[in-house]
């Protein structure tokens, strides 16, 4: 706020200026037209009565049902292996994709390239929830249906990343190798794989801790687990059950999340 | 196989992780261990999935062959709640996380208000989308409303986390040498702070839009609007040429966000 008549200092020129500020009333503008179109139906009673609802829920879950925790056991079990299980099958097709992407690794650029980055768009846009309901419409319900979709869900993530660690490494090393007359597999086995494995460890525990989240819902589907349990409590109403349920995840979310961590801390 | 006597002329490459012996084999036996055990956990109906295989090929014909107009009311209400619901939730993320964001960062923040809004940044980031949509959709009655608040509150956790941690890695002597200069915290946050991140936010925030996007295709699932409720009810009726068509919407749509995000992001820095 200068009163000064010579000359102010300005950022932008002013045709910079209006410009952005074209941006911005488009902005405004579109997300306002997008809150009135998304909120044609919505019946403001049941938003205003929102506060009411909460503390009704609220005091329905206090206490929660500590007994209830006995019966939880297995299907957090079950969770934890339809991760881990799913992690695994994920990371098997994604190696091998990722050498298929990988612009210096690929054996051709213009065609096997593509297909593979399209592979991992496909199973990057398709959250895991979305698998497994086709799944279990496909192979029925159960532990399997869930293993498949976060495995499928897993391959654009660790594909994508580990793709690029690849692209990344040092070609020297590569170009020191292949100087002793090694063969194309003995290249990647002693040039690359050494330099990409602690990024494909750590990728590949990071996945981990997102799946353990990820299998606590898929119950809900009917993809085995903890959302299984959810499911049927929520549909009985039975909120102090909800509760714990939502407790153990939140712990064992927790503890992934905490080993993870302590892992690529270790191999990083 | 090889019998020189003197000198070892052939090399075995020590392991690259896990160098401690004991450690390596204890945890390699852990691990087969656990594989043994957990894969007979899995129980498999070998005839539900051969009866199966036949109902997941016609899915595979009906991704290659999508059926739009049929459903299309339908996948066009759906797609318009979840790109209202996206744009929405982003933008009321960004304008929530934003003072958040400047909260939980250590060097601009005082101790009571940085553990404030580190505590909200946690219980966002803790709970599943799903799982707060479940919460939110009980408490707000069905439709997109409930999906927006879920997907605001989500990006809550992820932008102010990502924020403050880019905050913090500010360059100190911008900072000292605009508080130098005699500028007030507001002055200090918007000459010294916000140039430096204001590229990182940006790109964060068209990262969000994106993710937000899959999410809203989810969320549906339990109610909370969106196309996620529309592709639900495909599925459920068996109509796989529906189902393949919204798919294919999901993943175009999500390709020309990635893309322009990833242009615009070109543009700004």
């Amino acid at each position: 706020m200068t009163s000064s008549s010579s000359p102010v200092w300005q950022h932008r020129t002013r045709k910079q200026t209006l410009l952005r500020w074209l941006g911005w009333f488009w902005l405004v503008a579109l997300t306002v037209f997008c809150w009135q179109l998304m909120n044609e139906n919505t019946i403001w009673a049941f938003v205003s009565d929102a506060p009411a609802q909460a503390a009704d829920i609220g005091s329905r879950m206090f206490p929660p049902a500590w007994s209830y925790v006995g019966e939880l056991w297995q299907p957090l079990w079950d969770t934890i292996n339809i991760a881990t299980l799913g992690t695994l099958l994920g990371i098997m097709i994604a190696v091998p994709v990722a050498f298929l992407a990988a612009s210096n690794t690929t054996p051709s650029v213009r065609f096997v390239r593509p297909l593979a980055l399209l592979i991992i768009v496909a199973s990057r846009s398709i959250n895991a929830l979305i698998w497994a309901l086709l799944l279990v419409a496909i192979i029925g319900p159960g532990l399997l249906a869930g293993i498949i979709a976060i495995g499928l869900r897993s391959i654009g993530f660790v594909a994508k990343l580990l793709y690029e660690a690849i692209e990344e490494i040092d070609v020297t090393q590569v170009e020191a190798v292949r100087a002793t007359g090694a063969s194309g597999a003995q290249v990647v086995d002693y040039a690359i794989v050494p330099q990409i494995l602690p990024a494909f460890w750590g990728i590949s525990v990071f996945r981990w801790d997102i799946n353990i989240r990820e299998s606590t819902i898929l119950g809900l589907v009917g993809a085995g687990g903890l959302g299984i349990q959810l499911n049927a409590s929520l549909a009985t109403l039975a909120w102090n059950q909800v509760a714990t349920i939502f407790l153990l995840i939140l712990g064992t979310v927790v503890i992934s999340e905490w080993v993870s961590a302590r892992v690529r801390q270790a191999v990083l | 196989m090889d019998q020189q006597p003197a000198v070892r002329s052939t090399w075995k490459r020590p392991p690259l992780l896990l160098t401690n012996t004991l450690w390596r084999r204890l945890i390699y036996t852990g691990a087969l261990v656990y594989l043994v055990l957990a894969v007979q956990t899995v129980e498999v109906d070998w005839q539900r999935v051969y009866l199966g295989l036949e109902r997941g090929w016609r899915f595979v014909e009906g991704f290659l062959v999508p059926d739009f107009t049929t459903r299309w009311r339908d996948i066009h209400e759906g797609l318009i709640e979840s790109l209202t619901i996206t744009l929405t939730s982003t933008v009321a993320g960004i304008l929530i996380s934003v003072p958040i964001g400047i909260g939980a960062a250590r060097n601009l923040a005082p101790a009571p208000i940085y553990l404030a809004c580190r505590g909200i940044i946690t219980l966002s980031r803790s709970f599943q989308e799903i799982i707060i949509a479940i919460l939110l959709v009980a408490m707000f009655g069905f439709g997109p409303f409930a999906g927006f608040l879920t997907l605001a509150f989500a990006t809550i956790g992820f932008l102010s986390k990502l924020l403050a941690e880019e905050i913090e890695s500010c360059d100190r002597s911008q900072i000292e040498a605009i508080r130098a200069t005699g500028a007030s915290w507001w002055q200090v946050v918007n000459y010294s702070v916000q140039p430096q991140v204001m590229p990182r936010l940006v790109g964060l925030s068209l990262y969000r839009l994106d993710i937000n996007f899959r999410e809203s295709a989810v969320i549906g699932i339990v109610g909370a609007g969106g196309i996620g409720a529309t592709l639900n009810t495909a599925i459920d009726r068996y109509e796989y040429d529906s189902a393949g068509a919204i798919l294919i919407l999901i993943i175009a749509i999500v390709l020309v966000v990635e893309y322009s995000s990833s242009y615009i992001r070109r543009w700004v820095q």
